[in-house]
């Protein structure tokens, strides 16, 4: 089945939520401003989302994103910390740094997955504890606070805040455009390129891509370095937002709701068939619907119970329907 | 069984076929591949339902609709593949399913005692305790010679049991069935290997093309008239003339002294312009002498391409050296199901169509997608189609169109008309003749005799891993090359 027709699915589910739930909610939940601040929220996970669908598609999985955050953001405030640099050399210096740890160690979670044939879910279990002990050992246990402020226009600035002040529109935080480029590269990546095509088949068939030429080792090292690259960035926009790197940023559900947004978006566990956009409407689902129960004062302990069965709802009407058209 | 009749969507795989065996007897079943063997004991295991016809046992009749109904009724089966679970031992793996329990425990103890029994009974001698999957594979089989009489069987099918055995091992299969049938068993004893037929048969049923054609006594069938009666009709003219191959023209492919797991010291040459044929039996080693040549096993000896040797040896590079491998399960190894006839044609040539930082041009893939089409007269309503919706034939020639997109200059066709219809055989058969008029060597498997017959300039017969006999196009004939495959000195 096509990905593309699954998302078509995600999104009219969207839909249908949002026109109820601003009914609901007296109008509120359309308002610009609401829409801006969900489209904030999402975008840790959005991103996190995207570097683990590479991994999904080919039917792997990266358990670490969550620890890498951690591990990133504390290894990037104590550099931006002890650098003699200043505004875009100090900003760009940190985030280069950060996003060549991220893809460090996706390097070191591929290894034993392309060379020893191991499962990833063990071998990215294991880096998982590995990068938050690490990011515990060197913050000492404590959250390192930026001494620079180089870093607040990137966590909680905004984008042509003249120009949507003027059109009454409530301004564009910058977080959110890390996010669309990063959805818009990754995307690109994916469906036009000719590792992205790569990605798709050894997904799909690894003995026929394998048998087709294709460097599937490569392939599949890359997947997990962009993964590392995508929670590096995430790291970074946290650290920002916060102006603090803290060991703790990613101990919660950050990597959970990541799998979470990229099996909603349509793309399948067992690898080979999805998409980015997928992803990113999978978070914005997630998201719009925490946004929709918090504005209709729904329980928040309620509120899990009611994302747990939204996923398993959305993953399991995506497999009737699949069944439905192959019985066809 | 009686009157036994099986159609398949397009195919009649079993037309009015009946076979018997007694109590203390072994029945052997012979034909080609594809002469109906298989189906005709999936009926009588109960893996699928006949559509016309009766099974007796005992005189009884016997309805059999699952597996469950064919135990019961003391029907057993040993397939050419286990059904063991590697990791459990001897003991546990004969009575899965059906263990001893005190209470609502297992009962190993009891177990162990029963087994024992069993085997010392059969006088079969394994050792019970060990995970089966460090057994070697003639102990395994003996593991589950005792997982089926542990149900009490009647009737036990062994459908090829000797295809993986050394000579001891065979020795002692043989010793067992003998002690089977002292206890009144009756054994339907499939196998491709006629010279076993005398030591451990007492009656031979051939079947071909899906109809029992005679029924003898071992010493009534002398192996000729097998061979006969399984080919039956010669080699009929639905293949097209194959160019000549001129004395001059160069080598193309030249293998030597190549090994690999299943190849022994394989060498041959092959010119341009020339189709060899590789036959033998299945599991003999062709698959993995063209695959040991496509660089998709590991594997030593020497390779050399117009004279070039290959020097390492992954799928890349014998690609980029100029070679096309089409894989025997086109599912399995050859096709990604769930990408477009575009995506999975240009799969092995993807670097022809990236550009700057690895961009991909879909406007020159659709381009070469749709001249191999047209070329190959792919039946499919367009380039984005997904190949999980084609018909076999048709997903056949995407995997050919994804490797003739290269050009090569040596083709390996393993099965490549396996499970298709007649037309799209054809097709492939016209193919395979003009890629060698434009001087591409060609090395195809087939484990059907008259395409084999009827396609090749040469005939390789591999046996155990090695080219045992080679036979020109106008010395093969279907006895020869089957007696050279079974090792049978006919």
């Amino acid at each position: 089945m096509n990905p593309r027709m699954r998302l078509v699915g995600t999104i009219v589910v969207l839909l249908l939520l949002v026109i109820g739930v601003n009914i609901a909610a007296h109008g509120s939940f359309l308002e610009p401003s609401n829409i801006v601040r969900v489209l904030r929220q999402i975008t840790y996970n959005c991103i996190l989302g995207v570097g683990e669908t590479f991994t999904i598609l080919t039917a792997g999985i990266d358990l670490s994103i969550g620890s890498l955050v951690s591990l990133t953001g504390v290894v990037m405030a104590l550099l931006a910390n002890s650098l003699h640099l200043s505004g875009f050399p100090l900003v760009a210096v940190v985030l280069l740094a950060g996003i060549a740890l991220g893809a460090g160690a996706g390097y070191v979670n591929a290894l034993p997955v392309v060379r020893l044939n191991l499962p990833p879910f063990i071998t990215t279990l294991a880096m998982m504890q590995v990068a938050l002990g690490l990011s515990y050992i060197i913050s000492h246990g404590r959250p390192v606070p930026l001494t620079s402020n180089a870093f607040n226009s990137i966590g909680i600035g905004s984008f042509l805040g003249g120009l949507s002040a003027k059109l009454h529109l409530p301004a564009l935080p910058i977080p959110v455009l890390w996010m669309a480029v990063v959805v818009i590269v990754c995307s690109l990546l994916l469906e036009k390129t000719r590792f992205g095509r790569s990605i798709l088949a050894l997904g799909g068939n690894e003995e026929a891509a394998r048998l087709a030429g294709i460097a599937v080792h490569r392939v599949k090292t890359m997947a997990y370095v962009i993964s590392g690259i995508c929670a590096a960035i995430a790291g970074f926009l946290y650290m920002a937002l916060f102006s603090t790197g803290s060991p703790q940023t990613g101990t919660g559900d950050e990597m959970l709701n990541a799998i979470a947004a990229v099996v909603v978006g349509g793309t399948s566990l067992a690898g080979g068939r999805g998409t980015i956009v997928g992803t990113f409407f999978g978070a914005l689902l997630i998201g719009l619907l925490d946004n929709a129960m918090n504005l209709l004062n729904i329980d928040s302990y309620l509120q899990k119970v009611v994302l747990g069965a939204v996923i398993l709802l959305a993953v399991a009407l995506d497999e009737i329907r699949k069944r439905y058209l192959a019985a066809r | 069984m009686r009157s036994i009749g099986k159609s398949f969507p397009g195919v009649r795989a079993l037309a009015d076929v009946s076979i018997s065996v007694r109590s203390g007897e072994v029945l052997a079943l012979v034909g080609e591949n594809g002469a109906g063997k298989s189906t005709l004991m999936k009926i009588l295991s109960g893996a699928q339902p006949a559509d016309t016809g009766e099974i007796f046992i005992d005189g009884e009749r016997a309805h059999i609709s699952s597996p469950r109904d064919a135990e019961r009724l003391g029907i057993g089966m040993i397939y050419q593949e286990f059904t063991l679970v590697p990791q459990f031992d001897a003991v546990a793996n004969i009575f899965l399913g059906k263990e001893p329990q005190r209470g609502p425990f297992l009962d190993d103890a009891d177990a162990r005692k029963r087994a024992a029994a069993l085997v010392a009974e059969f006088g079969i001698d394994l050792p019970l305790d060990r995970p089966v999957g460090e057994l070697s594979v003639g102990i395994q089989q003996l593991v589950e010679i005792a997982k089926a009489l542990a149900k009490n069987v009647r009737v036990l099918v062994m459908d090829e049991p000797t295809a993986a055995l050394s000579e001891r091992e065979i020795d002692r299969l043989f010793e067992i069935v003998a002690t089977l049938k002292g206890k009144g068993v009756g054994i339907v004893y499939i196998s491709h290997r006629m010279e076993e037929l005398a030591r451990v048969a007492d009656r031979v049923t051939v079947l071909r093309d899906g109809a029992s054609i005679d029924t003898r006594t071992v010493a009534a069938f002398p192996i000729d008239e097998i061979l006969q009666a399984m080919v039956g009709r010669p080699v009929d003219a639905r293949f097209p003339e194959l160019p000549v191959v001129a004395p001059e023209a160069p080598v193309r492919l030249a293998v030597a002294g190549l090994n690999a797991a299943g190849v022994r010291e394989v060498s041959f040459e092959v010119r341009a312009g020339e189709i060899v044929g590789l036959g033998g039996l299945v599991g003999a080693g062709r698959s993995e002498i063209v695959r040991a040549i496509a660089g998709a096993d590991r594997a030593t000896g020497a390779v050399t391409i117009d004279g070039t040797p290959l020097r390492a040896r992954t799928p890349a590079d014998a690609i980029a050296a100029g070679i096309a491998f089409v894989t025997e399960d086109r599912k399995a190894q050859g096709l990604v199901l769930g990408m477009s006839v575009l995506a999975n044609t240009t799969l092995a040539h993807l670097e022809r169509f990236a550009r700057i930082l690895g961009w991909l041009d879909v406007s020159a893939e659709e381009r070469a997608t749709e001249e191999m089409i047209e070329r190959l007269r792919i039946r499919t309503p367009n380039a984005a189609q997904l190949v999980a919706n084609l018909s076999g034939g048709t997903q056949q020639k995407v995997v050919l169109a994804k490797w003739l997109l290269g050009e090569p200059r040596v083709l390996l066709l393993d099965e490549p008309t396996r499970g298709i219809d007649v037309a799209a055989k054809a097709e492939i058969y016209e193919l395979m003749v003009g890629l060698a008029r434009q001087g591409v060597a060609i090395v195809m498997v087939s484990s059907e005799l008259p395409e084999l017959l009827g396609m090749s300039h040469r005939i390789c017969v591999v046996r155990q891993g090695g080219i045992v006999a080679e036979f020109t196009r106008a010395q093969a004939t279907p006895t020869n090359v089957i007696a050279a495959a079974s090792g049978a000195a006919a």
